[in-house]
């Protein structure tokens, strides 16, 4: 590693391999972080090293990874795997810990690639043990071949559905899937049908997974409008309600999803502007063309700005690099926008499933913005509905006086687990847009670091 | 209770939760091996002592928090499985302190 | 038009502890407030009530901290009565650590300075390592000792700041809230304070905006020369608790976090952090306490202190618009006492006594 790189790029998914492949093939030189051990992001996770399962249970559309993980391996950007980036500053020094020791390096320009998380799931019970995310029994299943047996799944979005699929294809039993996607959704979904229908393979494929679902004989159970979890030390239940009626389901495993959504702590922390995302129900970093954000030098490629699944975040990815590569002076205008065009073609034909997707998995307020008072909406600080609204009710006005006024936020992820709820939940007692209400303002570190690490914090040029 | 659905792994590595000896699969996360054995919670909160375990398995949560070789709060979706790992409940807040080393150090 | 007896321009600490006691002399009063991007000092706040090396060189100033220092309990208890809310205050003392021989003897010349500007009121003890050691656990070997005070302790900035908002209601206290303060208008024994898209009339001003009081104090032909200050605080995981007694630099709350500061950078208005302070003060505290190594930084904080040009508070009266008030100091927490009790009696009578001339802005005047 060097103390200077002409790119820096944070995440080594989809959008952060491709954004290095493209860099990397015109000599810049390139760093890739990556948290995890091994590259491909949530999406294409363990993809070089896969658990010892049927090729088949994963699905053609999750082996497409290995290309870009050759690609990343291949491209001569200096690869880190297992390095924790806590901080980037809007001036592109470089906060990382690789190996439980910390430095600080500096970048012409950052591309930050840090994807996608879950939304959060507040119902009553979402923190007892063995409830955990759809996407976590995904991660299990492709790194460790572990799989639940007898498991619930509940919520609603393709996430959802495809790791059912992806179960059943393991051979693993799943109790019940309780479907949280509302009627109405439908409906309002139907008018975006010309649009999906030009993307056929997302329609085919979502058709596919539902009929597997049901051929399976799962209980697939629509229409749920309220859910708890309950249990003593774990999770031994689940109820949902129905039509108006209360039904109960035993279960030792409960997995949750509702979508996913920009992970924008760095962002954040970077200073970058932010701007909600009506459609879906987020906060997204806002770019140019070229995936710059409103700080120079700082691009983000992927779904950090604004969701659009995995092989539009590649499009963006490659994008994002060739506006680094121009910006740096590598490459000119003309060869920029030469090379970029295949990506842009392909991102306008990846986003037009979009509508039609944010539209039908549109998550009902009740789930985003908890109606019970005993609702944990701060996971980390253990902070319920009622400490939020009383806090509101004395003038609390924002995320931050909430934060100073009952530490709901302040705990190790950074609300990560609660940011969204608590910004759309003031929206909902103060009566004003979720654009008004904002966000956490998030600093450095953004993950949590050793004291010892930042007392022996080496400034770059005492690296070399 | 989560189950092997692959092939059986071979050069098993022996890591140690609290007083058990566990042979787990290189390269898996400490999350997943405890997972595997049934365990469903590893900390109580420091807030209010409720039990939790993992919840996204991708480092953002950190529910799935241990004490490993002595070391608090360590992030056990984070964390690969070494031979001879010592694993141990994060019981509340890190017991780091004047006199803390004894108590949090496993190998004593 | 919101019609009232005072209007307090300024929700952070200073602004509401004195709208609390306004409200609690029963003036009608309302608190404007910037909202939820005010930069906000008592948020980045390290929480201390701190009265040893207050006020050197300026008798009046050691002596206003020490009063509002003992009235701190009073405060504490009464806002837990009023509002149920628990600012975690207590006073077992402090300590300022001393690394290395030179800070040592400097500390000691300080304090002598101290005592004897106070008459011998002031409380402390230079203890060495051997001696601080007893006291505090986990001494790091760089650590040459230190001067300890039994006046000092220590509370949540934060949950103050929540509690004299919540008490400020319970008092019937108005608030009216994402309400910047566009100007000020003097009017005949009022004043119209336009404020977002309220204007409010009241018989009595209050600036207490901390940084924003600099350009709204003309208005009433006040002067508040104050600049920013950046002040960086580490906050870690929670710990056992190991730190029962606050010192300057390093100081456990009761929920376990370690808060870890504090740097004084004159930057203007960037509140954000940086990486070298931090590594700093990380150093600092683990001199200090060498097991800290072992402990997580979960958050960084930077905030903006409100620093006037002598570092001693002011609070000033209009000559040419009665009525007029402005408190301004960066110590709010140590200071919120007086801001609560003392402050609010003698706005309700309409005049500073004559002990606070110490304080006006006119000691910024060249003779």
């Amino acid at each position: 590693m060097k103390s200077h790189y002409q790119l820096a790029i944070i995440g080594a998914g989809p959008a952060g391999m491709a954004a290095a492949a493209e860099a990397a093939a015109f000599g810049a030189a390139s760093v890739v972080f990556d948290e995890q051990p091994a590259p491909g992001g949530q999406i294409y996770r363990a993809v070089e090293t896969p658990a010892a399962v049927d090729r088949a249970v994963f699905g053609p559309d999750y082996w497409h990874g290995s290309k870009l993980t050759k690609t990343l391996r291949d491209s001569g950007a200096d690869y880190v795997p297992g390095a924790t980036v806590w901080q980037v500053s809007p001036t592109r020094e470089i906060g990382v810990t690789v190996d439980g020791s910390a430095m600080l390096l500096t970048a012409d320009q950052v591309i930050v690639a840090t994807g996608a998380l879950e939304r959060p799931f507040p119902v009553p019970g979402w923190t007892l043990p063995s409830v955990m995310t759809a996407g976590s029994a995904q991660v299990l299943l492709k790194s460790a071949a572990l799989a639940a047996d007898g498991a619930v799944f509940a919520g609603t979005g393709p996430l959802l559905y495809l790791v059912v699929w992806q179960y059943l294809q393991a051979g693993v039993a799943v109790k019940a899937v309780l479907d949280t996607t509302p009627r109405s959704n439908y409906f309002r979904a139907a008018r975006h049908l010309a649009g999906a229908l030009r993307a056929p393979q997302y329609l085919i494929k979502g058709i596919q997974l539902l009929r597997g679902i049901n051929k399976a004989g799962v209980p697939l159970i629509r229409g749920v409008t309220d859910l708890r979890m309950l249990g003593e030390d774990a999770v031994s239940a689940v109820e949902y309600q129905r039509g108006g009626d209360w039904q109960r389901i035993e279960a030792d495993q409960v997995f949750l999803h509702q979508g996913v959504v920009p992970n924008v702590n760095l962002s954040y922390s970077i200073g970058c502007g932010h701007t909600w995302n009506e459609a879906q129900l987020c906060w997204q970093a806002i770019t140019d063309l070229w995936g710059e954000s409103t700080v120079e030098g700082i691009a983000i490629a992927g779904d950090g700005a604004g969701i659009n699944g995995a092989l539009a975040a590649e499009h963006q990815g490659r994008i994002a690099g060739l506006g680094a590569l121009y910006r740096i002076g590598t490459i000119g205008a003309h060869e920029r926008d030469r090379r970029a065009a295949p990506a842009r073609a392909g991102l306008t034909a990846e986003r037009r499933i979009r509508p039609f997707l944010e539209t039908l998995y549109r998550p009902v307020k009740c789930f985003r913005v908890p109606p019970h008072d005993e609702t944990v909406v701060c996971r980390c600080e253990e902070v319920n509905v009622t400490a939020i609204r009383k806090a509101v009710a004395v003038g609390c006005v924002g995320p931050n006086q909430l934060k100073s006024f009952s530490r709901c936020g302040m705990g190790p992820c950074q609300g990560r687990l609660c940011g969204l709820t608590v910004s759309e939940l003031i929206a909902d007692l103060t009566d004003l847009p979720v654009s008004e209400i904002g966000y956490y303002r998030l600093r450095p570190p953004i993950k949590p670091l050793l004291l010892e690490e930042l007392a022996e914090l080496q400034a770059p040029a005492a690296m070399e | 209770m989560f189950t092997k659905v692959g092939d059986g792994d071979r050069d098993l590595v022996k890591v140690i939760f609290e007083d058990k000896e566990i042979m787990a699969p290189p390269g898996q996360s400490v999350a997943a091996v405890l997972l595997a054995e049934g365990i469903r919670s590893c900390r109580e909160t420091p807030v209010s002592g409720e039990p939790r375990g993992p919840y996204c398995m991708m480092g953002i949560c950190f529910e799935c928090l241990v004490v490993i070789d002595g070391e608090p709060n360590q992030q056990a979706c984070m964390r690969t499985v070494r031979e001879g790992m010592l694993i141990k409940r994060q019981h509340g807040v890190a017991q780091i302190g004047p006199d803390a080393k004894a108590e949090s150090d496993p190998a004593e | 038009m919101l019609n009232c007896d005072a209007a307090v321009v300024g929700g952070g600490v200073v602004g509401a502890a004195i709208a609390y006691g306004l409200a609690e002399l029963k003036l009608d009063t309302v608190l404007i407030d910037e909202g939820d991007v005010a930069f906000r000092a008592a948020r980045g706040n390290f929480g201390l009530v701190w009265v040893q090396s207050k006020g050197i060189g300026c008798p009046p100033y050691s002596s206003l901290t020490r009063r509002s220092a003992d009235n701190w309990l009073r405060l504490a208890e009464e806002v837990k009565q009023v509002t149920g809310v628990d600012i975690a205050y207590s006073r077992p003392g402090g300590v300022h650590l001393c690394l290395g021989e030179q800070e040592f003897t400097d500390r000691a010349a300080v304090m002598k300075q101290l005592e004897a500007q106070t008459e011998g009121r002031f409380q402390y003890e230079m203890l060495d390592h051997r001696m601080l050691s007893e006291m505090l656990p986990g001494l790091g070997p760089d650590v040459t000792g230190g001067s300890y005070s039994p006046l000092d302790g220590h509370a949540n900035p934060l949950f103050l700041l929540r509690g004299l908002h919540a008490g400020f209601r319970n008092r019937a206290g108005r608030a009216l809230i994402n309400a910047p303060v566009h100007r000020i208008r003097p009017l005949a024994g009022a004043f119209d304070v336009e404020a977002g898209n309220e204007t409010v009339r009241a018989q009595k001003l209050v600036l207490a905006a901390g940084l924003a009081n600099a350009k709204l104090a003309s208005d009433v032909g006040l002067r508040v020369p104050v600049h920013p200050l950046r002040g960086q605080i580490l906050v870690s995981e929670k710990v056992r608790s190991f730190l029962r007694i606050p010192t300057l630099h390093v100081r456990q709350t009761t929920e376990g976090s370690v808060l870890m500061g504090d740097s004084h950078e004159d930057v203007g208005f960037d509140d954000g952090t940086r990486p070298d302070i931090m590594a700093e003060i990380a150093r600092r505290a683990t001199r200090a306490f060498p097991f800290l190594r072992s402990a997580r930084i979960v958050r960084a904080w930077g905030a903006l202190r409100v620093m006037t040009p002598d570092g001693i508070p002011i609070y000033d009266q209009s000559e040419s618009c009665p009525g007029a008030f402005c408190a301004a100091a960066h110590s709010g927490i140590t200071l919120a006492a007086t801001h609560a009790f003392d402050l609010p009696r003698w706005i309700a009578e309409g005049a500073l006594p004559p002990e606070f001339d110490a304080f006006s802005a006119r000691r910024f005047d060249v003779h």
